[in-house]
């Protein structure tokens, strides 16, 4: 086991160089110019303009860039935002336990109802309840989410007054952050009526931000079903007369986990992407709103850095991931 | 429409009603996070609705709703026969916020307004580069480091600018957001301190309204400044909800969690317009959507083709459809809202028939040209690409076969500054301090290469742009505007294609608020009834 792990995350660090590499020449791939963006739309003079690129080194060769970013970043030191002069890991700190809180729950609510709906919709093939459950399934995995998140406030808030349209929590809370995370400041706060406000508020963003996650995982569950179901120790199990849900659920879920605890350490990433939109949508002050912000501007040190930040994240969780596969199958330690 | 009001709409509610016991609160849904809350380093509206015009004060000050301006923390002034220097008596005892990390030990005096300007403006102040790489736009932008000779002390409370040429707007700048003063004691606290950042994080000012608190990216608040000059506010807290997405602000609104929002989708409008809770202020925007030939380009160097270009685009059905009627066409290169503008001069008409006729007497056959689209949306022109498809359509219709462009936002400027550039460039104005030369300045010969896309430099022109800029009568000044806006005309660098409206939706308990013709969203005087 420990050389499986030793072996995992010896294969972190050229990933993270490649990470690295890839961000910062993406920014630079894209057009536009930092200087220029920074300077807003009154321009700049040609002089203040050769002096701010001197001055941001961006006049240097594209490799020295890259190997004094690296360097810093090595030290610590991920830069000073173009845009606001704040510094990027702060900003960052401040901004992610919003995503995170988001992300989470919005990922549990996928697997919650997720794993159970591929189970049954698999137990009971053919039946009414699979076929809504897979159109469903598919049809929330093809919806624009743009669209969804201002059809569910334009109905839910705004028609029926049931949800908050947009924030965090009522502005009428004010209290200061201890971890950033609303659901635990709101209950540290003791102020009566805080973390219901936070959950109200926490109910449409992570629907929106659930709903590809829980399409994909309620598909993949059914299909690695399906696919365990027909093999011969599970007709064994019901021939023994194992009752149908021990069958099902330690017989059959358990050799189907390995496919679905992929597919969740992969939406991981597509939590990330999807954070993006449904931040902006319900002005949710995270990383997702942050980044998209800062490609607009072209703030090169907040994406380049940004931008590493969360694929570190990922492989952490994906790292995870394989450190569970080891618990789920024993056979994969001994590979 | 009956609401159903639940658990969290009430919470919303209690908010805008006032949320703590007796506290007066409104609620601002804003379009945008500021970059920081020194009113002088950046250039966006939201930055200075946050910082400037909340919690910074000026010399001079733009009257409410107006362009003209009126006495601020100067209480009077006066101006050399030469031009050249601008004395300003202080207002006395002017109280700078007590914070929970600031308590001033002095009032305002003549030292602030040096600080203020000397910051942006010297090198070797360590205030200059504070923040890495502030290239102190506006004050840059509007000419300061060429215009200012020096600032002199007189006495505390009197203090003089001595210009280099005279500027007959120069008074209208000072009543900008980057001419805002701030206190020299709190950042020589900081400077003391070695912690010069929190300048713009933790702000100080002598505006109506102190900082209190700002969640990023989330929420600002403020709380009414008791010893504000002007007299204490009406209401107790002023919350700015940062909301991006303008049909969410709409949402908001509509849900009653925000009291006024910033700018509405053009398609939100109506449905705002129809709610019984809402009312819906609009005015003409101080600004213009234009498209600029290049000059220096043949056939686009003769103005008889670029009148024939003008008169074969139906302005009207721009309007209708990108403007959703929030518009009107554009005849002169300023807003007829504008002092100086010229009320004579007709607009050419849309006569396609006509168009052709000139564009063939011209020797202009088979034009094939390029109409530049900017991927943003701006209140003077909310849909550039869609206006560049119905100019091409129009353009079809006359022989001229047109293809749209379009590069990412800061390429696109770069690209159209170019002299060799093709094509007409769509782009527009939003007008700073409500002087005509700041609309016009963006067709002088100085401009070339940085605001002036057409590449257009004539002698008429320029002549009558210099003098007014020397003229300080205004009568005389209107005169001279006047008689550039004929050689606009005549010679038609641009078209002129609309000026937009502006919208600002809020709750019908909201009074007091009145909009602002330079875009700027001002909350001293607004009262809320509970």
């Amino acid at each position: 086991m420990f050389r499986y792990i030793l072996h995992k995350l010896a294969l972190i660090v050229p990933t993270i160089f490649g990470i690295s590499l890839a961000a910062f020449a993406f920014v630079r791939l894209l057009p536009g110019d930092p200087i220029l963006a920074m300077a807003g739309e009154r321009g700049v003079s040609p002089e203040r303009y050769a002096e701010l690129l001197e001055r941001f080194g961006y006049n240097r060769p594209i490799w020295v860039q890259y190997f004094d970013y690296i360097s810093n970043v090595l030290h610590g030191d991920f830069g000073i935002s173009l845009a606001t002069k704040r510094p990027v890991l702060g900003e960052f700190l401040a901004l992610f336990p919003a995503t995170l809180e988001l992300a989470t729950v919005a990922m549990l609510l996928a697997i919650l109802i997720g794993i159970p709906a591929g189970i049954f919709a698999a137990v009971k093939r053919g039946s009414w309840f699979d076929q809504l459950t897979m159109g469903a399934a598919l049809t929330g995995y093809s919806m624009p989410i743009f669209w969804w998140g201002l059809l569910l406030i334009i109905f839910f808030s705004g028609t029926l007054g049931w949800t908050p349209v947009s924030g965090r929590i009522g502005l009428q809370y004010f209290f200061p952050s201890h971890t950033g995370f609303m659901l635990i400041d709101s209950l540290l706060s003791g102020k009566k009526g805080a973390f219901s406000s936070a959950v109200s508020h926490l109910i449409l963003p992570s629907i929106v931000l659930a709903t590809i996650p829980l399409a994909v995982i309620a598909r993949q569950t059914r299909s690695a079903m399906l696919e365990v179901l027909g093999e011969d120790y599970v007709r064994t199990a019901r021939a023994k007369g194992l009752a149908p849900r021990r069958v099902i659920g330690m017989h059959a879920f358990r050799n189907a986990l390995i496919p679905v605890v992929t597919t969740i350490g992969l939406q991981v990433g597509t939590l990330m992407a999807g954070a993006i939109l449904t931040e902006t949508i319900f002005s949710w002050p995270g990383i997702g709103k942050w980044m998209i912000d800062s490609i607009g501007k072209r703030d090169y040190v907040v994406v380049q850095s940004g931008l590493l930040m969360i694929a570190l994240i990922v492989m952490a969780v994906n790292l995870v991931v394989d450190l569970l596969y080891a618990v789920i199958n024993p056979r994969i330690r001994v590979q | 429409m009956i609401k159903k009001l639940t658990f969290a709409a009430a919470l919303a509610a209690a908010t805008v009603l006032g949320g703590a016991a007796n506290a007066k609160t409104l609620v601002y849904c804003s379009e945008a996070s500021p970059a920081g809350f020194d009113p002088s380093p950046w250039s966006g509206g939201n930055d200075f609705d946050a910082s400037s015009r909340t919690i910074y004060s000026r010399l001079v000050e733009f009257e409410h709703g107006k362009t003209s301006i009126m006495p601020g923390l100067a209480e009077s002034w006066t101006v050399s026969d030469d031009g050249l220097e601008y004395t300003f008596k202080l207002r006395p005892g002017v109280k700078f916020q007590t914070t929970d990390y600031f308590t001033p030990s002095r009032d305002l005096n003549a030292d602030d307004v040096i600080f203020s300007f000397e910051r942006q403006w010297k090198k070797d102040s360590p205030w200059f580069d504070y923040l890495p790489g502030t290239g102190w736009e506006y004050f840059t932008g509007m000419g300061f480091p060429d215009l200012l000779k020096e600032i002199v002390k007189v006495d505390d409370l009197t203090v003089k600018f001595v210009l280099k040429t005279p500027e007959v707007a120069f008074l209208p700048d000072l009543g900008m957001d980057f001419a805002s003063i701030v206190s020299k004691e709190y950042a020589d606290q900081l400077e003391k301190a070695g912690n010069l950042q929190q300048f713009t994080q933790k702000p100080v000012g002598t505006g109506p309204f102190q900082f209190v608190d700002y969640q990023v990216d989330a929420v600002i608040r403020y709380a009414a400044w008791d010893g504000y000059f002007g007299g204490r506010q009406k209401i107790d807290d002023l919350i700015f909800a940062i909301t991006p997405d303008p049909a969410v602000r709409a949402q908001k609104l509509k849900a009653g969690e925000c009291n006024i929002m910033s700018y509405p989708a053009p398609a939100d409008i109506a449905g705002l317009q129809a709610d019984e809770n809402l009312k819906v202020d609009e005015q003409e925007g101080l600004n213009i959507g234009y498209m600029a030939y290049n000059t220096t380009q043949p056939p686009f160097d003769k103005a008889e083709v670029r009148k024939a270009l003008n008169m074969a685009v139906n302005k009207q059905a721009i309007i209708d459809a990108v403007y959703q009627g929030a518009g009107q066409a554009a005849v002169n290169p300023i807003p007829p809202t504008m002092w100086g503008y010229n009320t004579e001069i007709k607009d050419d008409p849309y006569d396609p028939d006509a168009a052709k006729k000139m564009l063939d007497e011209a020797g202009v056959k088979d034009l094939s040209m390029k109409i530049w689209a900017m991927p943003v949306s701006r209140p003077y022109n909310p849909n550039a690409q869609r206006v560049a498809e119905m100019i091409q359509a129009d353009y079809a219709k006359v022989g001229v076969k047109a293809e749209i462009v379009s590069y990412e936002w800061t390429e696109y400027r770069t690209r159209g500054k170019a002299n060799d550039r093709d094509g007409a460039f769509q782009l527009g104005w939003t007008g700073d301090n409500g002087d005509p030369d700041n609309f016009l300045f963006l067709l002088g010969c100085e401009a070339i290469g940085q605001s002036n896309y057409a590449i257009w430099c004539n002698k008429d022109f320029e002549d009558l742009l210099q003098k007014g800029k020397k003229t300080t009568d205004q009568a005389e000044r209107t005169k001279i505007y006047e008689e550039a806006q004929v050689i606009f005309k005549r010679e038609a660098p641009w078209l002129t294609i609309a000026h937009s409206k502006v919208f600002m939706p809020m709750t019908k308990n909201v009074s007091g608020f009145e909009m602002d013709p330079l875009g700027i969203h001002r909350f001293d005087g607004v009262d809320i009834a509970e």
